[in-house]
């Protein structure tokens, strides 16, 4: 009797452990067979690649990257490690095919960080004027934004290099200089600061002490007697600084036989490239951040206004900073995007990771090898942006309930 | 059941990958002769040998009419080809993958191309030289004179790597250099300033500066970056293809030699000379061993005429972009030049 309840409760309970055990099993060699095939597959792909590469007498080797590239580039840096810093050099014909990547890369990430940059900026700016209750206003920015959208980039980067840029004043007609700034086809040229030779490290360390309680001056927390005594310790260590010889000289551009040179030098390829992936990115961001003030519930308005706030402040206090906690996922989007347009610059010849690396493979015959390379970069490239932005969105979005 | 419908995937994709495996390759000539059409590598923007003329919409110059003559060599009819546009940097990788038969594109002879880039060069067809086109106004004379300034060139050519090497060899450092993809760019852009002199091979600086409104303008220097002869080129390690081709090269050679052209093939023909018989398939012939027609050179000669015709017709005297011959390496061997055949018997 007993024997048989308990038969019954092991029987009762046993069975479906065991089916589900059964169950388990069977799902994981599925989902083992599933990934085994897959890896199988890639390898058989990577062998026939390779050997259809071998029969064309190609062989895959990476060793290239580390000989001579034998050819130049118009501008971009490649970093020089010397012990723990490493050290931003000129590239030339004897710099490796790495070196080369290296600077087409640098020269990628100055024009996507600059663009992100400026982009936001003037997006913003473009979104908000959208809702401007000012008819006109409110149009432009429409009109231009539609304009931007429609257009190819490929198209307007065109248009700003040879349509604009290449149409400034030609090199070497000196009329068009003032001391502070030349522009001329060869491109734009601004004094250069850097630091006089007699600054050493102790007025460098004023000079941080000065930034620090200036800035700490510039806060509102702080009572306005702190903050005057603040200012005072800062000008202080200036003089400080100043006494210990810390300056800071400018390197001027200087008028050769073929325009300026020296100083600091925006190329006109560098501007194009910038300007119009500013320009069109910000485009799409307008529409972002006015979909984003849109989406906002319209009690806010009606809060702010009831509270007596001008709608200047209403949209600076109350609705962009609610809206930037919405439109980061949009705006990652729109990074990544701008970050990977960065590659039309070979269009007009700038140096950036693509175009170097067509160059890199054409010269070496490393065409294979370096598509993985570069390829492998922009998909660092956008996983880093992601998630930068990733962190961001986690440390300011709103909670949801 | 879920499992087996894995191990029928697992199956079909192994089948895949095994297909994607590469078969014995056959020759390209097969490939060309089944296809019926010959997909020839070259360019649009460079006058006076591979070039669209906006003027007639049609493809003309060096390279082309080779393109051309080719076509009738292989499939006896010059109009059965078909024109694969490429840039300096994508010409290679056409013809090793495959989308193109062969290439003729102002394409330097150097030895990386053939070790690492993995194609087989023809017979040289021109031979230029590297050189430098300088703005008028300028008052530049050597490349020295060029310190401060831009050279733009375009990329992926073997000008690149000539500068690079004549700045090490001169020690000159101050002088950049900016790289356009096709030819068109760098013109608008000395042409607009942005550039203070154009690289590029010689012959080709001439038909630009020729083809431009005001040809007094520009200036092409006398120093110049070195030899740069031009060659066809077609995949590596394919004979049969790569021989058919490199006597069809020399065939024109060998028949402005023997002075045939367009207008007296007929006559030719009728020639006691059993060795010109035989050139032209009028007894026995060459060709079938080649797997083409016994009447290949005289299909090709007919179409496009010999080598002198055809330099005549893209750069002699009656085109604006003339370049003489005489006396120069593009002379036939009997006038002084490097023209030279073997001998076909």
């Amino acid at each position: 009797m007993i024997e048989a309840k308990t038969k019954l409760w092991r029987s009762s309970l046993a069975t479906p452990s065991v089916k589900r055990y059964v169950a388990r099993v069977r799902y994981k060699l599925t989902h083992g067979a599933v990934v085994a095939a897959v890896i199988g597959l890639l390898i058989l792909i990577a062998l026939a690649i390779h050997q259809n590469l071998t029969s064309r007498g190609i062989d895959f080797s990476f060793a290239y990257l580390s000989a001579p590239s034998r050819f130049g580039i118009s501008e971009g840096l490649a970093p020089v490690w010397t012990g723990w810093a490493p050290i931003f050099e000129s590239v030339d014909a004897t710099s490796s095919n790495l070196g080369m990547l290296e600077a087409g890369l640098f020269n990628t990430l100055k024009v996507a960080l600059l663009a992100i940059t400026f982009s936001t900026l003037v997006g913003v700016v473009l979104g908000v004027l959208r809702l401007s209750t000012n008819w006109l206003v409110r149009n432009l920015a429409f009109a231009i934004g539609e304009f931007i959208r429609n257009t190819p980039i490929l198209i307007q980067l065109m248009f700003w290099y040879f349509a604009v840029l290449l149409q400034l004043p030609s090199s070497g007609s000196a009329t068009k200089v003032s001391k502070w700034l030349v522009v001329e086809q060869s491109g734009v040229f601004l004094p250069l600061p850097h630091l006089s030779d007699s600054a050493g490290p102790a007025s460098g360390f004023f000079v941080a002490v000065a930034i620090a309680f200036l800035a700490a001056a510039c806060l509102r927390r702080f009572p306005a007697r702190w903050r005057i005594a603040l200012l005072g310790v800062g000008l202080c260590a200036i003089g400080a600084s100043y006494a210990l010889g810390f300056g800071i000289n400018l390197d001027w551009p200087v008028l050769g036989r073929f325009g300026a040179t020296g100083g600091l030098h925006f190329t006109p390829e560098m501007s194009a490239i910038l300007i119009t992936i500013i320009v069109n990115s910000a485009g799409y961001i307008s529409e972002i951040v006015r979909g984003g003030i849109e989406g906002l519930a319209k009690g806010q308005w009606e809060a702010a206004a009831a509270l007596g706030l001008s709608r200047g402040d209403t949209i600076r206090d109350i609705v962009l900073p609610q809206v930037f906690r919405i439109i980061i996922p949009s705006l990652t989007n729109r990074y990544i995007s701008l970050t990977k347009d960065t590659a039309i610059g070979i269009a007009i010849g700038f140096p950036e990771l693509f175009n170097v690396s067509g160059t890199v493979a054409n010269q070496s015959g490393r065409d294979f090898e370096t598509v993985i390379v570069v390829m492998t970069i922009y998909l660092l490239l956008s996983w880093l942006i992601s998630a930068l932005a990733n962190f961001v969105n986690r440390r300011i979005a709103l909670e949801r309930a | 059941m879920r499992l087996r419908s894995t191990i029928g995937y697992f199956c079909t994709a192994l089948a895949f990958g095994l297909a994607a495996a590469p078969t014995a390759r056959a020759s390209v000539l097969d490939d060309v002769k089944q296809r019926g059409v010959l997909n020839c590598a070259t360019g649009d923007a460079i006058p006076g040998f591979s070039y669209l003329n906006p003027k007639t919409s049609k493809m003309e110059g060096l390279d082309v009419d080779l393109c051309r003559a080719t076509a009738a060599a292989v499939l006896g009819d010059p109009d059965k080809v078909h024109f694969v546009i490429v840039t300096g940097k994508s010409r290679f990788n056409t013809v090793t993958t495959g989308q193109a038969d062969v290439g003729f594109f102002s394409t330097t002879v150097y030895p990386v191309r053939e070790s690492a880039i993995a194609v087989d060069f023809l017979p040289i067809n021109f031979y230029d030289a590297g050189g430098f086109m300088v703005k008028a106004s300028t008052g530049v004379e050597t490349v020295k004179d060029l310190a401060g300034g831009t050279i733009c060139t375009t990329q992926g050519t073997a000008t690149e790597v000539a500068l690079a090497n004549l700045f090490k060899s001169q020690n000159i450092t101050d002088i950049k250099v900016l790289t356009f993809d096709s030819a068109d760019k760098v013109f608008a852009a000395l042409g607009s300033g942005r550039c203070n002199a154009m690289a590029t091979d010689k012959t080709a600086l001439a038909s630009w500066r020729g083809s431009s409104p005001k040809p007094d303008d520009y200036i092409i220097l006398r120093e110049g970056t070195g030899k740069s002869p031009f060659a066809g080129f077609v995949v590596a390690n394919d004979s049969k293809w790569r021989n058919l081709l490199r006597w069809t090269v020399f065939g024109l050679f060998q028949a402005e030699e023997w002075g045939i052209t367009t207008a007296n093939l007929d006559e030719m023909k009728k020639s006691p000379d059993p060795v010109i018989r035989k050139f032209l398939g009028v007894e026995g012939g060459m060709g079938e061993d080649f797997h083409v027609s016994n009447s290949f050179m005289a299909d090709m000669i007919k179409a496009v005429g010999n080598y002198g015709e055809m330099y005549d017709r893209s750069l002699g005297p009656k085109t604006p972009y003339y370049i003489d011959r005489t006396g120069t390496p593009n002379a036939s061997w009997v006038n002084g030049g490097l023209l030279y055949s073997p001998p076909w018997e």
